[in-house]
Formats: structure tokens, sequence, C-alpha cells
């Protein structure tokens, strides 16, 4: 099989809606497949809806009692990106040569992949991602309180999970047993991810205290300071902060933490959007902000296959932010129709998308293409 | 130079004992019966007021709506009560329930903190010319007793100065009013000064008192009044300067109640109760959660739930229970519409209150709003009728007048009544 590369390139302002993925209920978290086909979109009426980007199919997976945030993929091998030109042509060309009523082209099959969602009752499960209705295949009550995030190791054998009871926990990705719990964080675990070369994991917590744990020995290898994502509002008396987002760079040599900074009113959200880089080597941070001012926090951070760091976030309004590299400053932002509680970029590179709170998920193309025409499935 | 325009015109009147056998205000008819008038002294009713400051979600707490688009993601759990579900955040509480009467009905009318406060505080809507007093006043004017060592009334806040106000016992005098305790400290310049000897300070106080005496003959009025009762506050405090130290608790006992300042704060104000204070309130703050409500929840209502229960246990087996009124409010509750940023934001039209010990029937549940909270679908209660509650509760008639200038003026807000399903 051959696997083209990812997008080198990326110019941000070249960034259209390709796509507005509308649900009856406000979104909580949003993930594209490995193979980029489908975005996955999480809702505040506790199910996870799958947005199949190549027929418009629109399904829901009902098995969670509470909102799910933390979603990831496990696929038995390198998937090959969705081809989104030839099944579109293929029925186009069918119905131009003989009209309206003629049986269509059958739907591409979907590589087979696992998707893992955790949920704030602490449950893990277990789904098919690619089946026609995908259902609860695993339940693992995973977390005492909520389970905020989910990461899948490179080589797909684990996953780790992270939560409310201050526990990072390893599981096997293929059947949920448990593996080990990392515990030493003295707060709420926020979001956890594996290190590309799949020896080590870090996590972050409320505090912004993260952990470099050694996956063999089960032991914090060193802790990092990302305290500039954590406050305490001694006028209201309580802790904002946490990384609300988090990504590795592809070649491990740095990661990001996304939240929000220089809190001033916690309750009230005032404060401001920011990119946490830290470099693998060294353990140094450095922020990013973004062009402009903006009053909010930055839910979702991913680094482009171009070395671009892009991050979507919200307050009053929804913005998607763009770096080049680790350049401090913004090169560009693009402005959402609804605020965003998540954001995730496509395996390729080529799509973006942010979980909106008006319950729609916006996805954004990169090659400044307009919507892509979508042939609805036609019923056998 | 204002006139004293107290409920009583004469110092002598702010005595209980004289208030009893007074007819003109509420005397023994005051009281439920008679009968009543010896048990009360007898038991010593109390009064304590658990207020989350900033207005508590009822979503997250008494009333939960799980699965629901108001509902937000939390799970209600099962409690002592069959049938009585409360959030998943209050477990310890929810242990409790049996001796809980939850209020899911009350529409407090106004969505502003300071207006909410004084209305659930007060149990009457804000009106011109005329200021209410604050159930702390009216609490230690009815129940408080005249030999007590220590301010009726006193508030403990999570933070800030310590001092002693005026104006939350409006028309019922500065003797009624209460004194904060910033964290839990009394005032720091309350105490004599190391280099200053006792009776050297004895001198200079019996001076000060000299003077004073001489100068209300002639000039009296509220403001010397209130400066006067401050002192006699503050010399109580000094004098039960022990009862304010926590760490003379037993440590085991201070660790159910949870070693952080609220556990701290609750833990006080038993001992302060114990200790012959009247009326208590401790603040918790802050639920004004318009960001991040079920974050925010977590964490304050982690902080507040255990040391609720505690307090709840530890009154019972101290056999106070029985003989305190615990409330637990806030000025508001929080809208059922989860805003864009996850918070919930100012709304009164449809929440709760819970109260527990004294004259409160245990494992009740009163009124009911519909499936997504946002309205009372059943018994909708103002502020006014929990005020009655409270006052029977602690076996007072809430239906009486005070009489400042001579002028009736209602306990509780007449156009309310007691909730009857709420008392024992």
């Amino acid at each position: 099989m051959s696997i083209p590369p990812p997008r080198a390139i990326l110019d941000p302002t070249a960034a259209r809606v390709e796509r507005e993925l509308k649900h009856a209920k406000p979104l909580v978290g949003c993930r594209f497949d490995p193979s980029g086909r489908f975005l996955f979109a999480s809702a505040e009426d506790d199910t996870v809806q799958r947005f199949d980007l190549l027929t418009g199919a629109k399904t829901a997976l009902a098995g969670h009692e509470s909102w799910t945030r933390g979603m990831a993929f496990v696929a038995p091998s390198p998937v090959a990106p969705a081809d989104f030109d030839a099944w579109p042509k293929q029925q186009a060309a069918l119905q131009t040569a003989g009209g309206f009523g003629v049986v269509g082209v059958p739907t591409p099959k979907a590589p087979p992949f696992l998707l893992v969602s955790a949920d704030y009752h602490g449950k893990l499960i277990w789904w098919q991602g690619e089946a026609d209705t995908p259902k609860p295949i695993k339940i693992v009550q995973a977390h005492d309180g909520w389970a905020r995030s989910v990461a899948v190791s490179p080589d797909g054998l684990t996953i780790a999970s992270c939560g409310n009871d201050n526990a990072v926990k390893l599981w096997k990705a293929a059947d949920g047993t448990a593996i080990r719990t990392l515990d030493g964080h003295a707060s709420h675990v926020y979001n956890v991810a594996f290190h590309p070369n799949g020896t080590r994991l870090v996590s972050c917590d409320l505090k912004g205290v993260v952990k470099d744990w050694n996956l063999k020995t089960g032991k914090v290898e060193r802790e990092i300071d990302a305290k500039v994502l954590a406050k305490y509002d001694p006028g209201f008396m309580a802790d904002i902060g946490g990384a609300r987002g988090i990504a590795f760079k592809s070649d491990g040599s740095a990661f990001a933490l996304s939240g929000i900074t220089n809190v001033s009113n916690a309750f009230a959200g005032v404060g401001n959007p920011v990119v946490v880089l830290i470099d693998w080597a060294e353990g140094k941070a450095k922020l990013l902000k973004p062009k402009e001012a903006f009053q909010g926090t930055a839910w979702g951070v991913c680094f482009h296959p171009s070395g671009a760091i892009i991050a979507g976030g919200g307050g009053g309004q929804g913005r998607v932010w763009f770096w080049k590299n680790d350049e401090p400053v913004g090169i560009h932002t693009v402005n959402v129709p609804a605020n965003c509680r998540d954001f995730a970029i496509s395996p390729t590179g080529e799509r973006c998308a942010v979980a909106g709170s008006n319950g729609t998920a916006y996805v954004y193309n990169f090659s400044g293409a307009g919507p892509v025409p979508v042939v609805p499935p036609k019923k056998k | 130079m204002l006139p004293c325009n107290y409920a009583c015109n004469t110092a002598s009147h702010f005595s209980r004992r004289a208030f009893l056998g007074s007819t003109a205000a509420l005397g023994l008819g005051g009281f439920a019966n008679p009968a009543s008038a010896a048990e009360l002294k007898k038991s010593q009713k109390r009064v304590m007021v658990i207020f989350l400051s900033g207005g508590v979600s009822q979503l997250e707490t008494w009333d939960p709506k799980p699965n629901t688009d108001t509902g937000g993601p939390f799970k209600a759990i099962q409690t002592s009560v069959t049938g009585t579900r409360i959030s998943e955040l209050l477990p310890h509480t929810a242990k409790q329930a049996h001796r809980l009467a939850i209020v899911r009905s009350l529409n407090s009318i106004s969505d502003d903190h300071g207006v909410g406060e004084k209305i659930m505080l007060t149990g009457r809507k804000m009106e011109p010319g005329i200021n209410y007093p604050h159930i702390g006043a009216v609490s230690a004017k009815l129940l408080g007793s005249n030999e007590s060592a220590l301010p009726g009334h006193i508030q403990i806040l999570p933070k800030g100065g310590s001092g002693f106000n005026s104006s939350d016992a409006t028309f019922l005098g500065p003797k009624f009013a209460s004194v904060s305790l910033g964290d839990g400290k009394p005032p720091a310049d309350i105490f004599r000064p190391k280099d200053l000897a006792a009776d050297t300070d004895a001198e200079r106080e019996a001076f000060r008192q000299k003077l004073n005496d001489r100068f209300a003959k002639s000039r009296k009025s509220a403001a010397t009044e209130a400066y006067t009762e401050s002192y006699t506050q503050a010399e109580r405090v000094v004098k039960q300067a022990e009862v304010f130290d926590v760490e003379k608790e037993n440590p085991k006992l201070a660790d159910r109640y949870g070693r952080h300042d609220f556990g701290r704060h609750l833990l006080l104000a038993r001992r302060l109760l114990e200790a012959g204070v009247t009326y208590v309130k401790v603040s918790h703050s802050n639920y004004d959660t318009h960001h991040e409500n079920f974050d925010f929840h977590i964490e304050q209502l982690g902080e507040f739930d255990r040391p609720f229960a505690a307090l709840l246990d530890d009154l019972a087996d101290r056999g106070m229970l029985e003989s305190t009124l615990v409330v637990v409010m806030s000025e508001m509750g929080r809208t059922p519409r989860i805003n864009d940023r996850y918070g919930r934001d100012h709304w009164s039209k449809a929440w709760s209150v819970c109260m527990a010990g004294a004259g409160i029937k245990g494992g009740v549940v009163v009124g009911k709003t519909n499936a997504t909270g946002t309205a009372v679908t059943d018994r909708e209660v103002y502020s006014g009728h929990l005020f009655h509650t409270y006052l029977r509760a602690v076996g007072l008639d809430s239906t009486k007048n005070f009489y400042p200038n001579e002028r009736p003026v209602p306990v509780a807000d007449p156009k309310t009544a007691a909730i009857e399903e709420a008392l024992a």
C-alpha cells in the first residue's frame, strides 16, 4: 500500500470552511479518525456523533452516560488517507450516464480501527469505529470521577487515560485489560500523550505540573513546569488551569500544551489563550501567544505536518490560531462562528476541525477550495 | 443626632428576659406556646447558616437533572432516603439525607448578588423606607440569652478583616448586629497589647466607660449605641478568646471536618454554638461560576461535602442537633441553561435550599421543578416562607410583630407562611 506523504506546506490564509456538520446539542470534543474520512464529535447529550466526510452520513454512537471529551484511535496497520475524489467522481459519472435512477457505486469501505472514548463518569468505551452503527464492545470503569483524556501508544498496543482521581492509567488497547497505574499527581490530571518513541508518556494536571513518565519503570523521569497554565484565583478561592490540549511533534523533539493564562477572573474566564511549547531535550517551556489579543481558553492544539502549530479555542467567540514553528507570536487567526471547545487536525494536515458550542463542527480545508460536494448515498 | 429607632427604645428591652416578659412585643406569646418558653431556655435553640457565596448550582447539589439538556455531566446518586437522589458531588451529604429537608421550589425573585443575599437573609423583598433585620439578628434577639458570654450573632467569612457590623440588625439595634470573623479570627486589635499591664488597662477602660456613660446621658444616638455595643461585644470576645482556637479540638474530629479553611470554619462555628452563641453564619466561597461551572463545582463542593456531613454528625453526637437549626443557602441558584463557556449564570426562579436539625423533619423533599429545572411545577415558595420556617423550627411564632418606634413590623413576611411539610 502506498501512503502519500502528509501536506508539507501550509498557507493558513487559505483556510476555508469546507463543511458545517450540525448536531442538535452543543459539542464538547472532536477528532479525525486515522484515515481522515470521519470526524467524531462528542456532545452534551452524552453521544459521540460520527460524521462521514465522504458520504455526508451522520451516525450516533450511544453508550456513554455522561459527556465525552477524550477520544483516541487504534489502527491495526498504517492507514491510507481517505480518497475524497474517486468515489464522488464515479457517482457523478454514473448519474450523468444513466440519470438519477441508476444504482449508485457502493460506498467505499473504511479501513478498520478502534475508537476509545473517555467520559465524565470515568468510563472508557471501545468501539469498532468504521462499523455501520458502532456499539460499545468494551466498557471499563477507569477513573473515580472524570476521565478527561485518552491517548494511544505509537505501536497501538497501549491506551493511556487520566482523570480527576489524580491518576494516569495504562490499558491494553486490544481488550482493555489494566496494565499499570501511574500515581504521583496531586491534582486532577487533564491530559496525557505518548512520546513518538513509545518509551515515555507525559501528563499535565490542573496545577500545570507536567510529569514525564518512563513507561518501562513506571517512574517519573522529570517534572516540567507549565504552571503558567494554572492559577489559584484568590478572589473566588478556586483553581483554574490545566492542559486543555496536548500534542507531540511527530519527530518527538517538542510537545505543546494549550490552555488559559493571565487569569484575572476565573469565574468569568477572564484570561488569555496560550500554547506552551516544551523542548523535549531541555524540558524548557516557551509561550506562544495569538497574533491578536483575545480573552479565553485554547482548548486544543496540534502540530501540522509542515511544522506549524495550530490551536483552537474560544471565550465569547471562537478562534483558530496559527504559529510558524516556534515563533512566540502567532501569524494568523481564523474567526470561528461559535465558541470553539475542541480542535483537531486531520492526519494528512489537509483539514482541521473545531467543536462548536452551538452544536456545529466546522471543518476547514487548507487548500483554499470551496465546499466539497457531498453525494448522498443511494438507498439499496 | 439620629434617634435610637430600635425595636425597643431602651437598653433594658434588649434583655431576653425582659423581652420574654413583655407582651408589648413578642413576649411569652411570641413563642408557639408559653410552655415552650421554658423548654426553649433549657434547650438553647441556635441557628447556623452555611452560606454558599456567589450562588450554588441547584443542579449540581439538591435538584440534579442528569441526562437532560440542562443536567450537565454529573449523575444523581441515591441518598439515605429511598427515592431521594442528589448530585454525585455530595456523596457524604447523601448519607445524611434522612436528616435533611430539601426545598426544591424556591423562587427568590432577584438575580442580583447583593439583593439576593438580602432577600435570603431577611426573608423579604427590598422595600423603600424600611430595612429588615437579618435572620442572624432576629435569632440573636429572640433566642439569645442576656447572660451569654459571647456575642449572639457571628459570621465567619472565608477571608478579609474581622470587625463589628451595625447594619444587619437594623431596627433591632447594634447589640444584635453581627461580629465578623475574617478567616475565623477574632478582630486582632481588641486584645490587650503585651506591653500594657492588666491593671493599667482596667483603669483605662473604667475611664472610657465613665466618659461614655456621661456622654450617653445627654446625647445618646444610634451611632453612640453602636459604638458602645461594639466595645461590649469586643469585651465578650476577649474574655472567651480560647473558644476561637480550634486547635483545642480533638485532632481526629478536626480531621473529620477537614484540614482546610472551610473545615476549620465549620468546626469553629460548632464551638461557638456550643459556647452559647445563638447564631453563626459560615460563608463558603465561591460559586459564581459563569465559566466552567462543572470544574469549579467539583472543587468547591468537594470542599463543602465532607465537613458539612461531619458537622451534622458532630452536632448529633453532642446532642446539639435537635436544638440547632442548620440551613444551607445562597443568594441565588444558577441557570439550568449551560452557556457556551460551560458556565451557568444567575438564576432565582427555581432553585433549592436545604435545612436540618432543630424542628426540621428529616428525609423530606418539598416542591418540584420540571424535567429540566427551568420552572417550579409544585409548591413554589419564596424567601418569606423559609424565614417563617426557620423561626417556627426553633420554636418561635413567626406571625408576631416587632415594634420599632411603637410601629408594628411583622417579624416575617405576613404574605407568606411556614413550610409545614418541612417541620417536625
